[in-house]
């Protein structure tokens, strides 16, 4: 420690994540059983003999989760090694079927990538030291209690043996709105290569270590010498589960660490647990001494060798190329570009309409129209993926001038979200069919002959009279007339 | 059945097909998974636990037709070399009822040499089949690792072992090999060897022109009698048109220490599932889940299991791991380059299987070293991934002595030619 003393200096907050992300693959990790959503099964219905750890069983790899985990290897630039390995990491824990849980140590899948994050106006790389896969533990329901005071426990192994990718980052982070920003880039990005489900529970779980080190110790680029770290003392703050948790979760320890400096105390090195209905991280038993996890080769799975597989496995083309792309391709704005690419989903619909049509109707229709709806129902494209066709009719009915962009917006879309129901069907049940001009003739007729006075201020040169006009045989139309053309036609008439 | 007490549970399960085992019983060691038939492992802690799915080999055995004798006597999850560390009692020898009858697959063995059964499973982590195969004076078959399924074995030091057959003759080891062999999709190390074997048609007792190896490191020191009745096995080959010479495996000098680094280290593992929470006593002990955990092995494992579980705990600890687990690795991977060096010039390797004669119950019990060195001659084996066959060659002072058969790796076959000729 330099002579000035730390509680007197600025200080700047170091972070580092452990991300767990759960894979999406058919099955899991080392059996045949199902990964689909488990939150509403029976208890220990979803299990086999492996993923139970019964004696004697033994687990066999699915090369789908290796899969995944090369394609999120190559989205990150990192570096897939000739073989890979796993590894027994044991412990006790009732979770746990085996009380050993199978990962990988020194021959992870991914080694030395690396993530570009936005933050602010810039643009920041987060290097990734090694993403690795493992197998996720079954969960536990404490009974009458929390998991000091319970009665007892029930286990449930449903969950034991999803495949799981630990993502590890060198302490890159300056403040939890970057590890917000980068959560939700990381997401964007598994999402983009089909391996992830965010809305899935339990899907993303973090671990952030977070330090605090004198401001001034920071280089101009944002690096800190090794030094200064390992002088930080640094708290481990578990049972993180969404980037906002992350963001609130970091934010509380910044402020408690920087109290405790400020007042002279050491921050004790120290697990932490958040609490997100309280919204502060509370200290987990300090006593807990420096785990011993007696890594070795888990002998029943042979090494695997993957080096041909970063050549062989394809990955799509990933959010910050597409936004470029749809710039450049579509003429769109940074914001409709951002809009269109951020989730794969709503990239492929905007295309494949975008293709069929004007592409900024197009843009129009998904990034403003579509997705502001289905936001302001607070549902996602997910939710619609099933009835893209009929969205995609909608806009054709509007680039084709059968029905005019006010109706589509105000009731076609919003009867479609709300009730369900195909574009067409609303057309006919509210009558919106563009009304032709012989129609239109009629209405302005109408208009005319019930608005004297309105006639009369337009003879008079008065500028306000003919838009009244022109509203008049809008409503007659039930809005059903093109504007211009009843704009044209009173004038036709008018001037006469 | 009988008072040797080769039989855990005694259940007789009928083969479901005709096939080449029809007619035939088979005693499974108490270690391989039995659907519906309690799988104890010789052990308190799993007297209650009854497995709900049948290991890979014993599918194949009712597919083939064999029937099961029942659950085989052991030493506790196989820690041991004469079955006297079961929580069910020792097994006693047939041959001599005051003696053991090796381990830790004895009630396989004893069952076989007793009559109890046609043919028996065992498994062998370091001798486990080849030892009381010797003792009881039968053949016992290690495989090659990866030739059969572990898949619904219970591990012990699962990088070691495999499971194999144990019968009166060479042939009929070799028929249930047939059986048992071959690739198994629940099994990720097994491999594609063994898929269409005919092990049987190897025991034609032709050795015209085989070469044997003799690694003198594991014929000095053996008992007298022992090593008399192995030179007279080797001179009866040597008149069928076998040639030998003696060579050396100075790694094997390490053999012993190695193997029970890594056999406790795996087991360190391998057993910590059994926590109480699903097999054993559970609940009512004071405390915390460790704690809880602590009381129910405390109480589950006797005493062998807790020397090994603690010691190789101890050997992957953070400070220890470099300097026992990974040096018994380094060990291992030079045992077995000396094993591939001596197999560019013969075609198999002989010795005694076991040092000693059978010891007398309780002999070998107070002290566990002692015991560890009569696995000097199949540890070796076993770290070295390789096949070994024990076959019955005479006797010394009226108790069985058995001749080992090493060959490289998925060379099943030379070792069965060469063992039918020292049945002849
Ligand atoms: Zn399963």
């Amino acid at each position: 420690m330099t002579a000035q003393a730390l509680e007197q200096r600025e200080l700047a907050s170091v972070i580092g994540l452990e991300v767990h992300v759960q894979l999406e693959t058919a099955t899991k990790i080392f059996c045949g059983c199902s990964t689909a959503a488990a939150e509403d099964e029976e208890p220990n219905t979803r299990t086999c003999p492996v993923c139970l750890g019964l004696p004697g069983a033994l687990p066999v790899l699915n090369e789908g989760a290796v899969e995944a985990a090369v394609k999120i290897g190559k989205a990150l630039n990192a570096d897939i090694p000739e073989e890979t390995t796993f590894h027994r990491k044991n412990y006790y824990y009732p979770d746990l079927p085996k009380n050993f849980q199978i990962t990988q140590y020194d021959a992870p899948i991914c080694q030395d990538g690396q993530l570009e994050v936005d933050i602010r106006d810039e643009r920041r790389i987060i290097n990734v030291r090694r993403a690795h896969l493992e197998e996720d533990p079954g969960s536990l329901q404490h009974k009458g209690g929390s998991i000091d005071t319970a009665d007892y426990t029930l286990v449930n192994y449903n969950r034991a043996g999803t495949p799981l990718m630990e993502i590890v980052t060198e302490p890159d982070f300056r403040s939890p709105k970057e590890v917000r920003n980068f959560l939700a880039k990381l997401e964007e990005v598994l999402e983009y290569l089909g391996v992830f489900d965010s809305t899935r529970d339990g899907s993303l779980r973090v671990d952030a270590n977070i330090s605090m080190v004198p401001a001034d110790d920071v280089a101009d680029d944002g690096s800190i010498s090794k030094e200064t770290l390992d002088a930080a003392n640094r708290t481990e703050v578990k049972n993180i589960s969404s980037h906002k948790g992350a963001e609130k979760a970091l934010a509380y320890e910044v402020t408690r660490q920087k109290n405790a400096i400020q007042r002279g105390r050491v921050i004790e090195q120290e697990t932490r647990h958040w609490d997100e209905s309280r919204g502060i991280t509370v200290s987990m038993r300090s006593k807990e001494e420096e785990k011993d996890y007696r890594y070795f080769l888990e002998a029943d799975l042979p090494p695997l060798q993957v080096s041909d597989w970063k050549q062989q496995i394809p990955i799509p083309e990933l959010p910050d190329a597409r936004r470029e792309r749809f710039r450049e391709e579509y003429g769109l704005d940074e914001e409709s570009a951002s809009k269109l690419t951020s989730t794969k989903e709503v990239a492929d619909f905007y295309e494949d309409v975008a293709e069929s049509f004007d592409p900024d109707l197009a843009a129009t229709w998904v990034a403003d129209n579509l997705l502001g709806e289905l936001n302001y129902r607070d549902m996602e494209i997910t939710d619609v993926s099933d009835r893209l066709d009929e969205f995609k009719h909608l806009v054709e009915l509007v680039a084709t001038d059968d029905i005019t962009t006010k109706n589509a917006e105000e009731i076609v879309l919003r009867q479609m979200l709300d009730d369900g129901v195909d574009p067409d069907t609303v057309i006919e049940q509210e009558g919106l069919g563009k009304a032709d001009d012989d129609e239109i003739v009629d209405f302005v007729e109408e208009a005319i002959e019930e608005n004297p006075d309105a006639v009369e201020d337009y003879h008079s040169g008065e500028s306000g009279a003919l838009n009244f006009l022109v509203g008049q045989v809008m409503q007659k139309s039930r809005g059903s007339a093109d504007p211009g053309t009843a704009n044209q036609l009173l004038r036709e008439r008018l001037d006469d | 059945m009988s008072d040797l007490n080769a039989f855990i549970t005694e259940e007789t399960i009928d083969g479901e097909s005709d096939g080449p085992l029809s007619g035939k019983s088979v005693a499974v060691k108490d270690n391989i998974s039995t659907k519906g038939l309690r799988t104890t492992c010789g052990s308190a802690m799993l007297e209650d636990y009854v497995p709900p799915y049948d290991a890979t080999v014993v599918e194949r055995l009712k597919d083939a037709g064999g029937s099961i004798a029942g659950k085989a006597n052991m030493d506790e999850f196989g820690m041991g070399t004469t079955t006297e560390t079961s929580a069910y009692g020792p097994t006693k020898n047939p041959v001599d009822e005051s003696r053991v009858p090796g381990g830790s697959s004895g009630g396989s063995a004893a069952a076989v040499a007793a009559g109890e059964a046609d043919l028996a499973l065992g498994s062998d982590t370091g001798g486990s089949i080849r030892c009381p195969a010797a003792f009881c004076g039968v053949v016992g078959i290690k495989p090659t690792y990866g030739l059969v399924s572990r898949y619904g074995l219970v591990a012990y030091a699962n990088s070691l072992e495999q499971i194999g057959p144990i019968a009166p003759t060479v042939e009929e080891a070799a028929e249930l090999l047939d059986v048992v062999a071959g690739p198994d999709a629940h099994d990720g190390t097994t491999r594609d060897e063994g898929a269409d074997s005919d092990y049987a048609g190897a025991a034609d007792g032709d050795v015209d022109g085989l070469t044997i190896g003799v690694p003198t490191e594991l014929v000095d020191g053996a008992d007298e009698g022992v090593v008399d009745a192995f030179w007279d096995a080797i001179s009866e080959l040597e008149a069928q048109g076998a040639t030998y010479e003696e060579v050396s495996l100075p790694s094997v000098d390490h053999a012993v220490q190695a193997y029970y680094v890594i056999a406790m280290s795996e087991a360190s593992s391998n057993l910590a599932r059994f926590d109480g929470v699903r097999y054993g006593k559970s609940g009512g002990y004071e405390g915390n889940w460790n704690e809880s955990f602590a009381s129910a092995r405390e109480e589950g494992f006797g005493a062998e299991v807790k020397r090994r579980v603690l010691l190789g705990t101890y050997a992957l600890s953070a400070g220890y791991h470099d300097k026992y687990y990974a040096k018994a690795q380094d060990a291992r991977a030079w045992i077995k380059q000396d094993f591939d060096e001596a197999f560019a010039d013969v075609d198999v390797l002989a010795s005694p299987t076991m040092p000693v004669p059978p010891f007398e119950l309780g002999e070998s019990l107070d002290d566990p070293l002692q015991m560890y060195l009569a696995d000097a001659n199949t540890v070796p084996v076993n770290l070295a991934n390789l096949p070994a066959i024990s076959v019955p060659a005479g006797e010394t002072e009226g108790l069985p002595v058995g001749l080992q058969l090493i060959g490289p790796k998925f060379g099943e076959e030379q070792i069965i030619r060469a063992a039918s000729a020292v049945e002849q």
